[in-house]
């Protein structure tokens, strides 16, 4: 008897998503789409362009975010001092109030950067098909949820039609198994798998993460570590749901109530990878091998273990990767063959929808509590900064204390935004400034023009703070 | 969108390969709310030295390209972020045509959303069109409908393209306009999913 293969996770939520085909492609359903003020604008003229109202303003959220700055935001956007910047925060809250979406703008305690709100507020849900004009959409896979950036004009045809057009990707499976030494977590596991696959590994492909690690890993991780799956070039990162998920999202503002909850479970219980299932590709990781890990060059594949050394551009294979190792070395100003021990930080940022949620701001406000009560705090020629994700998440930190850690040791504890993950905003580094960052991309000027950025995990970021170099956590544990 | 039929126009050598999105249009350029406006930006650091002056061994640049409509570029053009002010501040500045033996993926796509050409060649040909355009008579045509490319020394090369993709150019049809053909689908799953996951509505 033949019976049809299984379906991956990602089949699943492709299959209850297509609405039609035509041309070869499908005509996908959306169902939420999270939008800010510096992918927008042009969406929203094209709209009124042609007379198009916006189909389902009810499954559509606006945040400001990647323009703000992290201080004054009580003003609203008179605390923007850039005047392009300000018109464009001006331009989303007019676009939202004519077509009718709900917005949290600046100064609102539900701001923040859009892919720490979507979840916070529960509308980020497992089974959904979720986008964004910002790439690391792929954030809300964590929650089982296919999600993923998209360009101008896909916002104004997702605002105009509530669909995309898509062509399917491939099925990729990364198992990470075992359990990691302490002081490794997400972000590690991220940088490892990209380190593994590549910038480009992911290509054409949706990711699964799979296995006990996984498993083991809480909300706020398989956050980040699906947030950076686009690092490896994935289309989107998925997690299946579970316990801890529908625990995280249960009496959030946008959560199921009542007799819908019980509904909704059973609807986010459909949402697995069969048993007999069949990816294009699989890789195996184990946790146990998986040491605290740190970015060297000016790609999220040139990673290194904090043990490590900084590699010698001859050690790679090709000549066009010795040769682009050799401008990102020339570029950080590092040497081939040091201890990356040895890079001395003069700013340390921690934020970024990455690595900006609370339990982020826990791991590395214990480090630096840990070294206060040693008496230590941020080195002194260090810049360090906290960017709590949202509003909320702020002030959840403050009523646990966090804030006051941090400030005790030398820390700035900022306002909301995407700050310097892309210093869009004042918050930027300047030409050779080396920085400690929690964010997601390491390119060449990506943090201010000719700012050095390594990628590490928040616990990694505060004891660089606290040693003034890059260090290794397990020695603040 | 605007639609492309065929273009006769001046063109520039640009023999880089790799051009990012970032050096197409760097993030200062990103906060405009329009999608006009950009072509001050169009590779700022390759035209404008430290000093905001222009470069003058720029190709865009030099008088005798001014007013080019037609880039002939290295291989792998566009790659990097998925910005779409990328080929918006390409058409501001009245370049409809891009010819490379390579370009990034979101970049392509980016392209066809917004009636600019991206026409990918072999690489002798790219080679001869970049030499010709170094010469006294720049302008080549390039035509859609017969997806070929004249050089201004009258050879003929022929390009590939999706052939929805084609249609699509030619008539200048925006994604959301075919996309609407199909409302009633979108209307039928929207009440089936009303029905099943009734906690979706009216949020
Ligand atoms: S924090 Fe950085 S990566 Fe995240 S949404 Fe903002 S700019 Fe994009």
């Amino acid at each position: 008897m033949h019976r049809m293969p299984g379906k991956t996770l990602y089949d699943k939520i492709w299959d209850a998503h297509v609405v039609d085909t035509q041309d070869g492609e499908a005509i996908l359903y959306i169902d939420l789409h999270l939008i800010h003020e510096v992918t927008t604008p042009q969406a929203f003229a094209g709209l009124r362009a042609n007379g198009r109202p916006v189909r389902r303003p009810d499954r559509t959220l606006a945040v400001a975010d990647h323009n703000v700055p992290t201080e004054g935001q009580g003003l609203g956007v008179d605390a923007v001092a850039d005047e392009e910047a300000r018109l464009q925060l001006q331009t989303l809250g007019k676009n939202v109030a004519e077509y009718g979406i709900e917005f949290f703008p600046m100064g609102d305690i539900r701001n923040g950067i859009v892919h720490v709100v979507g979840p916070e507020q529960g509308r980020t849900q497992p089974g959904m098909t979720i986008v964004c004009g910002d790439s690391h959409t792929s954030t809300h896979g964590a929650f089982g949820a296919l999600a993923h950036g998209i360009g101008t004009s896909e916002v104004e045809h997702v605002l105009a039609t509530q669909t995309l057009r898509q062509k399917k990707a491939k099925n990729f499976r990364v198992r990470i198994e075992g359990q990691p030494a302490p002081g490794v977590g997400a972000k590690d596991f991220a940088l490892a798998v990209i380190g593994e696959i590549g910038t480009a590994g992911g290509t054409g492909s949706v990711i699964e993460f799979a296995g006990s690690a996984i498993r083991d890993l809480s909300m706020e991780g398989r956050m980040t570590l699906c947030n950076l799956t686009i690092e490896g070039g994935a289309k989107a990162g998925l997690v299946a749901p579970d316990q801890k998920t529908f625990d995280y999202i249960m009496g959030r503002p946008a959560a199921p109530k009542g007799g819908a909850w019980e509904m909704a479970l059973s609807h986010w219980k459909t949402f697995f990878t069969d048993e007999d299932a069949v990816f294009d590709r699989e890789i195996v990781l184990d946790a146990a091998k998986i040491a605290p890990t740190v970015t060297w060059g000016t790609s999220p594949e040139d990673v290194v273990a904090v043990t490590g050394n900084v590699p010698s551009p001859d050690s790679f294979e090709t000549p066009d990767k010795r040769a682009s190792a050799a401008r990102a070395l020339e570029y950080m100003g590092l040497t081939a063959g040091q201890p990356i021990t040895e890079a001395k930080v003069d700013v340390v940022f921690i934020g970024s929808c990455t690595n900006s949620r609370i339990e982020d701001l826990r791991a590395a406000a214990q480090i630096a509590q840990t070294a206060f009560l040693n008496g230590r705090l941020v080195a002194p020629h260090v810049r360090a900064m906290v960017v709590p994700g949202s509003g909320l998440v702020r002030a959840q930190a403050e009523d646990e204390g966090l804030d006051a850690i941090f400030k005790a040791s030398g820390f700035e504890w900022r306002e909301p935004g995407c700050s310097m993950c892309l210093a869009m905003n004042p918050d930027k580094l300047s030409d050779g400034q080396r920085c400690a960052s929690t964010s997601n991309r390491n390119f060449e000027g990506r943090q201010g023009r000719g700012g050095r950025t390594h990628l590490m995990s928040p616990a990694m970021a505060a004891a660089a703070a606290i040693a003034g170099h890059i260090a290794d956590v397990r020695d603040f544990l | 969108m605007d639609a492309f039929t065929r273009l006769d126009a001046k063109s520039a050598p640009l023999p880089l390969a790799n051009i990012d999105t970032d050096q197409i249009i760097p993030k200062q350029f990103l906060k405009i709310i329009d999608r006009k406006g950009l072509a001050k930006g169009l590779f700022f650091d390759l035209r404008f030295d430290e000093d905001g002056k222009e470069r003058p061994d720029f190709v865009l640049n030099q008088p005798a390209y001014k007013g080019a409509g037609v880039l002939i570029a290295g291989d792998n053009f566009g790659c990097g972020s998925s910005r779409e002010h990328a080929p918006w501040a390409l058409m501001d500045f009245g370049i409809r045509s891009v010819i490379s033996t390579s370009f990034a993926d979101i970049f392509y796509n980016n392209c066809f959303q917004n009636g600019l050409l991206p026409v990918v060649l072999k690489a002798e040909e790219v080679a001869q069109l970049m030499d010709e355009a170094r010469g006294g008579n720049h302008v080549v045509s390039v035509d859609l409908e017969t997806q070929t490319v004249t050089s201004p020394s009258g050879k003929v090369f022929h390009f590939q393209i999706d052939p929805q993709r084609k249609q699509k150019m030619l008539k200048g049809l925006d994604a959301i306009g075919e996309t609407l053909i199909k409302v009633d689908s979108i209307d039928t799953y929207e009440m089936k999913r009303a029905l099943a996951q009734p906690w979706l509505e009216g949020a």
